[in-house]
């Protein structure tokens, strides 16, 4: 049992450091998304880490609307938005959009990607597009009880080196991995932590070739966009609300904040 | 946007629809293709299954049995028959303890004190006999069966039923040529309409979630199952055997429930076929392992968020509700009451549906919550039929310790079989409350369709009660 106490006692390990603010959201520091496919459990970690009770159900779909709350850790104030499960951020229902739109326009500090270890394969596919968005991220591999329970085991530092982002094998509704989790959050978020993150490589020729072109002319326009290349993407594949954003500008609001930053989220 | 950034922005949307013409069409599936073979490839690196056995197999048993075709169905009701069955025979009792100390006791201290310290009559009237009790009433009626149905309902649902059900009715609901996750929505309804209307925000296609949004109705809401189990208990399981009461008042219960389901499904295929044409989109719905309930949480959540939330809502409503009761019974027009000119007005008409002027005056008043249509009802039987002895007082709502004494109340005010089963169809089939209907606004953003919402159910509820009622006067 000496190990458990040598955890404790490292200063990683801070779980008295959380501070659940519930909805008491005034001023904070950072935002963190938590994004992830449909009931992985979301709601679960948001709920840990929030001390609220958003309600949870074992079945897809449950949070159907952006719930937000806030804790605070290390000194620091964080606001978290729990967003709906998606497959994909590549089509266009409410929920997924609603989901897309708040990584991208709302411009979270910390994006947290919620994945089922009982189906990595499937939920890396969501994991790659956020990757492709956003730079700051931090896997959470949840549900790891049930995949030991399945026999099923997960490399998490095979799966962060090739991600190029913190991952943390978690059950948050045993609780387990969510010290581990906070203090990948404050670390990201905080800069402590520089994600290389994984962008998506099988392309054909043609493809790369087209994405890197259109890369390049959005760069020449937007020089500081983090994120030129899924704007590229999305632009090829004739995405409405992207053409929209070009178009009326709000693109360039993305790295030229207006002044109440930490009000500027997309209404829903 | 200066005229630079303009003539910047079109330059790099001009590059997209020239380079989207040199990709071709298949940009989408490719790249698609192109993050599953990295998704692949880092998988493949970092998961080890060591035995895919185990644990995983006692999922597929499970779900080969409750998803089966023979068995699939007849589970799902015998499940939702047990749920009622412990709900009723369970609520029974708390039921009447919680009457003795708030009806029959406290009531009672309350006017005495008021009484005595000379609080005038109308006032005390207002607020004893109106308010409080309407409170009063709400509270004994709803709190123990939510009590004991919300945490069953919400452990099926942490245990991972739910999906099963939709899975099941998902080809049904695919044959009208709606959604299948239409069935998650409208299990979603069953706890409240509401929010089984946001719910519908799942369902990709428009014209679906329409659908979805104007039938969700047909499921009964958590505010309409204590008047199904209630009436279903005096006038059905009445006529039975005394041991096998509570099961045939549960069948009842279920059989409701499942009209309103087989109706869903009606209207959705005749929203799809005219007004809503087209065809069913394709979709994928997983089937989540089964998880252990948490027992406490769940006990505790579905306690703080499903039965104290809802129970407060209906109080909230009571409150004024119980205030309009006491004024309609005690303003008078000419030597009666305005409760009793609408009454003796719209009984006719009650009675042309096998309910009576009561009914139809209670629902009225219980727009805003269909949680207090029982105590209106119970309220306004008294005024009319002149009952002496209860209550004491027009607009009161009386002591009612148990399910006989609102038996005999009703038995008192001409309610028959025909009564009681009438009301059961139109509590399924009237207008959604005033919450739902603000919702579906608010969702479909159209006045047009928030009007169908609302008067398709009370047209068919008039129908269907009309029918009945002939064909029973016939048959009698």
């Amino acid at each position: 049992m000496s190990d458990i106490n040598g955890c404790e006692s490292c200063p990683a390990y801070k779980p008295g450091n959380l501070i659940k603010q519930g909805i008491n959201m005034s001023e904070f520091d950072f935002v963190v998304a938590l994004a992830g496919n449909p009931n992985t459990g979301k709601s679960t970690v948001f709920n840990n880490l929030t001390g609220l009770r958003q309600h949870t159900g074992n079945w897809p779909g449950k949070t159907v609307s952006r719930a937000e709350g806030a804790f605070s850790f290390s000194g620091k104030k964080f606001k978290i938005v729990d967003l709906p499960g998606t497959y994909s951020l590549l089509s266009t229902s409410q929920d997924e959009e609603i989901a897309r739109d708040f990584i991208l326009f709302g411009k979270p500090d910390v994006t947290i990607v919620v994945v089922d270890a009982t189906m990595l394969e499937r939920n890396l596919n969501l994991v790659l597009q956020v990757l492709e968005i956003t730079e700051k991220a931090v896997l959470c591999v949840n549900l790891i009880d049930e995949a030991e329970r399945k026999n099923i085991t997960i490399d998490g530092r095979s799966l962060s080196r090739e991600l190029g982002i913190p991952v943390i094998l978690a059950a948050a509704r045993q609780n387990r991995g969510m010290p581990e989790l906070l203090n990948a959050i404050f670390e990201v978020a905080s800069g402590k932590y520089k994600c290389k993150p994984h962008r998506i490589s099988s392309e054909t020729y043609e493809l790369k070739r087209a994405v890197e072109k259109l890369t390049g002319k959005v760069l020449k326009q937007y020089p500081q966009l983090p994120n030129a290349r899924w704007v590229a993407l999305r632009l090829l594949d004739g995405d409405q609300r992207m053409i929209d954003a070009i178009k009326n500008g709000e693109l360039n609001e993305l790295y030229h904040p207006v002044s109440q930053e930490q009000n500027q989220v997309i209404e829903t | 946007m200066t005229m630079n950034e303009t003539k910047n922005a079109n330059e790099i949307l001009n590059l997209a629809d020239e380079l989207r013409w040199e990709i071709g069409e298949d940009f989408h599936d490719s790249l698609a293709e192109s993050i599953y073979a990295d998704a692949a490839k880092i998988a493949s690196v970092v998961v080890v299954y060591e035995d895919k056995k185990s644990a995983y197999n006692f999922d597929r048993t499970f779900d080969r049995i409750v998803t089966s075709r023979w068995l699939g169905f007849p589970i799902m009701f015998l499940l939702l028959a047990v749920v009622f069955w412990i709900t009723i025979e369970g609520a029974n009792i708390p039921s009447g303890y919680l009457a003795s100390i708030l009806v029959d006791n406290f009531h009672p201290a309350l006017k005495h004190f008021a009484d005595s310290v000379g609080v005038p009559w109308w006032i005390s009237g207002l607020l004893i006999d109106g308010a409080y009790l309407a409170m009063a009433w709400v509270i004994a009626v709803m709190l123990p069966p939510m009590a004991i149905f919300f945490p069953i309902f919400t452990l099926l649902e942490d245990f991972g039923y739910l999906p099963r059900v939709a899975f099941n009715m998902d080809n049904l609901y695919r044959k009208v040529g709606a959604h299948g996750k239409q069935a998650l929505t409208m299990s979603m309804g069953f706890g409240c309409n509401a929010a089984g209307v946001v719910a519908t925000r799942i369902i990709d296609s428009p014209r679906e979630r329409l659908i979805a949004i104007i039938t969700n109705n047909f499921s009964l809401c958590n505010g309409r199952w204590p008047t199904q189990i209630l009436i279903a208990t005096i006038f059905i399981g009445a006529v039975a055997p005394p041991h096998l009461a509570g099961l045939v008042s549960a069948g009842a219960v279920v059989g409701v429930a499942l009209l309103g389901i087989s109706l869903s499904l009606l209207v959705s295929w005749f929203l799809s076929r005219t007004v809503l044409k087209g065809e069913a989109s394709a979709f994928s719905l997983e089937l989540p392992p089964y998880r252990p309930p948490r027992v406490l949480q769940t006990l505790y959540t579905s306690l703080i968020d499903r039965t104290l939330f809802v129970l407060w809502r209906a109080i909230v409503f009571a409150i004024p509700a119980g205030i309009v009761i006491w004024l309609v019974a005690n303003i008078y027009i000419g030597g009666e009451t305005i409760a009793a000119i609408f009454i003796n007005w719209s009984n006719p008409l009650g009675i042309l549906l096998g309910l009576n002027g009561v009914i139809l005056l209670a629902y009225i008043i219980a727009i805003p919550a269909n949680e207090i249509v029982i105590p209106t009802v119970l309220m306004l039987t008294v005024l009319v039929s002149g009952l002496s002895g209860i209550g004491g007082g027009s607009g009161v709502m009386f002591e009612l310790d148990s399910v006989e004494a609102t038996a005999n109340i009703l038995h008192a005010g001409g309610w028959t079989m025909l009564t009681g089963i009438s009301i059961m169809l139109f509590s399924l089939l009237h207008n959604p409350c005033s919450t739902t209907i603000y919702t579906i606004y608010k969702e479909t953003g159209s006045v047009k369709w928030t009007l169908v919402s609302t008067f398709l159910p009370i047209i068919m509820g008039f129908a269907a009660c009309f029918a009945l009622a002939q064909l029973w006067y016939l048959l009698g």
